[in-house]
């Protein structure tokens, strides 16, 4: 039980009366890299944000490392998609991945040396240290990606979310993510978000398609099944050209 | 100009400019940022209802307005909140509610109060001494609040989501906001009028935001700005003889429209 990263149970999730989520069930264990496929509206971000705390469950059971979602949330990273962020807010690079040490902070009084100190670390290692004095609005898509995980990382996280981290980011970058999340999976549990297929077969170790339903593959391979159900994958298949096998058969698609 | 200081009415305009003009500067910029502009003038405007009730039941319509703009602000959090898709449209119906109840009780209180002009349109040439004293503490109050949680509420400004993932008390801060927002509004209500409050909690923030890297860096320049465009609007309506809210008001706009002429060296 105690290597259970997140469990799942019968969850049912409606907003108002749009059913959203129905009777997904999921168990991941610690040490996962996990993706999440699926298209548009099939509620992929509506689970994360049931992992996080952010959303109530309407019916069934959440275990994120065996507690409540919003108890644990002190454990996990979050990193949201990178869009409808302002860019002229006031903030610099240093201030974004600072937010991180709130939940160590305490309320009322200013960040210790230690905050300091392990935000200069995240910010080395996602290689934005020169640009912790730099204006959020300067920087490129990437980089804003970087400084959003640099936040993720400052919180000391067992569980990373990330929500479509290769949005809006050029295509060198999103090959250094991968390597970087992969060799942070050593030792924190990766689960992703994301509309390509190439980059499931390529670096995860399961997978799942959400559409309403959730199937789960536990070898990070995608069945026909699941590119069924996410109709919209197959374009993001053509256009990546996976020299690998992704599907299990070459079958009508 | 300097001869217009001799008059202890010219000098208590200045300094009440400047003391506005802080809180402005500070609650304008997470007003902006916050993106609450609409709440923000919702809450002026219903708290005329506060000014009729005072008058009507025969006590201080300063602290009518203050009590009423508190409640609507907290109401309207609470509207915010609940209901997302529609909250708009409630805000601006209280916002109409509020208005339209203060008419009425003024319309059912006995005689013309000639001060009246003063609430819609500001009158900061005549503010007596007991509001000055009342504004010092509430100003150094609202300065103290954005010190002491500056680093929460820059979270929840920029990423609500995350600051609430991280165990930041998101909705508690936010009402704090808003009674703060409502604070301020019975001190501009002195000095521009609740007509047009918005203005000065909007302009200068936003020029501001367009030369600052940080949120205190903005809400620094903001009052700066705020103290320029309050001490010109004083001096040229002195000199013109036209109403110092409006005029004040007129700079700040002058200088909104320079500032879109002039690129951003930001980005």
């Amino acid at each position: 039980m105690d290597n259970i990263a997140i469990e799942v149970k019968d969850l049912w999730f409606a907003y108002d009366k749009t059913p959203v989520l129905e009777g997904v069930n999921l168990t991941l264990y610690k040490g996962d890299f996990f993706g999440i496929l699926g298209p548009n509206g099939g509620g992929k971000t509506t689970l994360l944000k049931l992992f996080l705390g952010l959303l109530k469950p309407n019916q069934g059971k959440i275990r994120i490392l065996g507690e409540h979602p919003h108890a644990a949330s002190h454990r996990v990273g979050y990193v949201p998609q990178n869009s409808g962020f302002n860019l002229h807010f006031p903030i610099s690079v240093k201030e974004i991945a600072l937010m991180g040490r709130l939940s160590r902070a305490r309320i009322g009084r200013g960040y210790k040396a230690q905050d300091h100190d392990k935000v200069e670390d995240v910010l080395k290692k996602v290689g934005l240290w020169e640009f912790r004095d730099a204006h959020v609005g300067s920087l490129s898509g990437g980089q804003r990606q970087r400084a959003f995980i640099a936040r993720a990382l400052a919180t000391d996280p067992e569980i990373l979310f990330l929500d479509e981290p290769t949005s809006n980011v050029d295509h060198d970058f999103e090959t250094n993510l991968y390597d970087f999340l992969k060799e942070l999976n050593e030792k924190v549990t990766i689960v992703v978000i994301t509309h390509d297929i190439g980059v499931i077969s390529s670096n995860m170790k399961s997978v799942a398609c959400v559409n309403r339903k959730l199937i789960f593959h536990g070898e990070g391979k995608l069945t026909s099944e699941m590119l069924d159900m996410a109709y919209q994958c197959p374009v993001d298949l053509i256009a990546h050209g996976i020299p690998h096998r992704v599907l299990d058969k070459h079958g009508k698609h | 100009m300097w001869e217009a200081l001799q008059f202890e009415f010219m000098r208590n305009a200045l300094f009440v400019g400047i003391l506005v003009s802080i809180c402005c500067g500070i609650i304008g910029t997470l007003i902006v940022v916050n993106r609450i502009v609409f709440i923000s003038g919702g809450i002026a405007h219903a708290a005329y209802g506060g000014i009729g009730l005072a008058l009507f039941m025969g006590f201080s319509p300063t602290l009518g307005a203050a009590i009423f703009a508190v409640i609507v602000a907290l109401l309207m959090g609470i509207i915010s909140l609940k209901s997302k898709h529609r909250a708009d449209t409630v805000i601006g119906v209280l916002w109409a509610i509020g208005m339209a109840m203060g008419i009425i009780l003024i319309d059912m209180t006995p005689g013309y109060n000639v001060d009246l002009m003063g609430y819609l349109f500001g009158s900061i040439i005549s503010v007596p001494k007991t509001d000055i004293w009342l504004m010092i503490p509430l100003c150094i109050l609202i300065l103290l609040i954005t010190v002491v949680f500056y680093k929460e509420f820059l979270a929840i400004s920029y990423d609500e989501e995350f600051s609430f993932i991280v165990g930041v008390p998101v909705k508690p801060l936010y009402f704090v906001l808003l009674v703060m927002v409502a604070i301020s509004v019975v001190m501009i209500i002195r000095v521009v009028g609740l007509i047009l409050v918005i203005a000065l909690f909007t302009i200068p923030p936003y020029i501001a935001e367009k030369y600052t890297r940080s949120m205190g860096g903005m809400m620094a320049l903001s009052s700066l700005l705020g103290i320029l465009f309050t001490i010109i609007g004083l001096f040229i309506s002195y000199n013109y003889d036209t109403s110092s809210g409006a005029t004040i008001i007129m700079v700040a706009g002058t200088a909104f429209f320079l500032s879109e002429l002039v690129a951003s060296p930001k980005t």
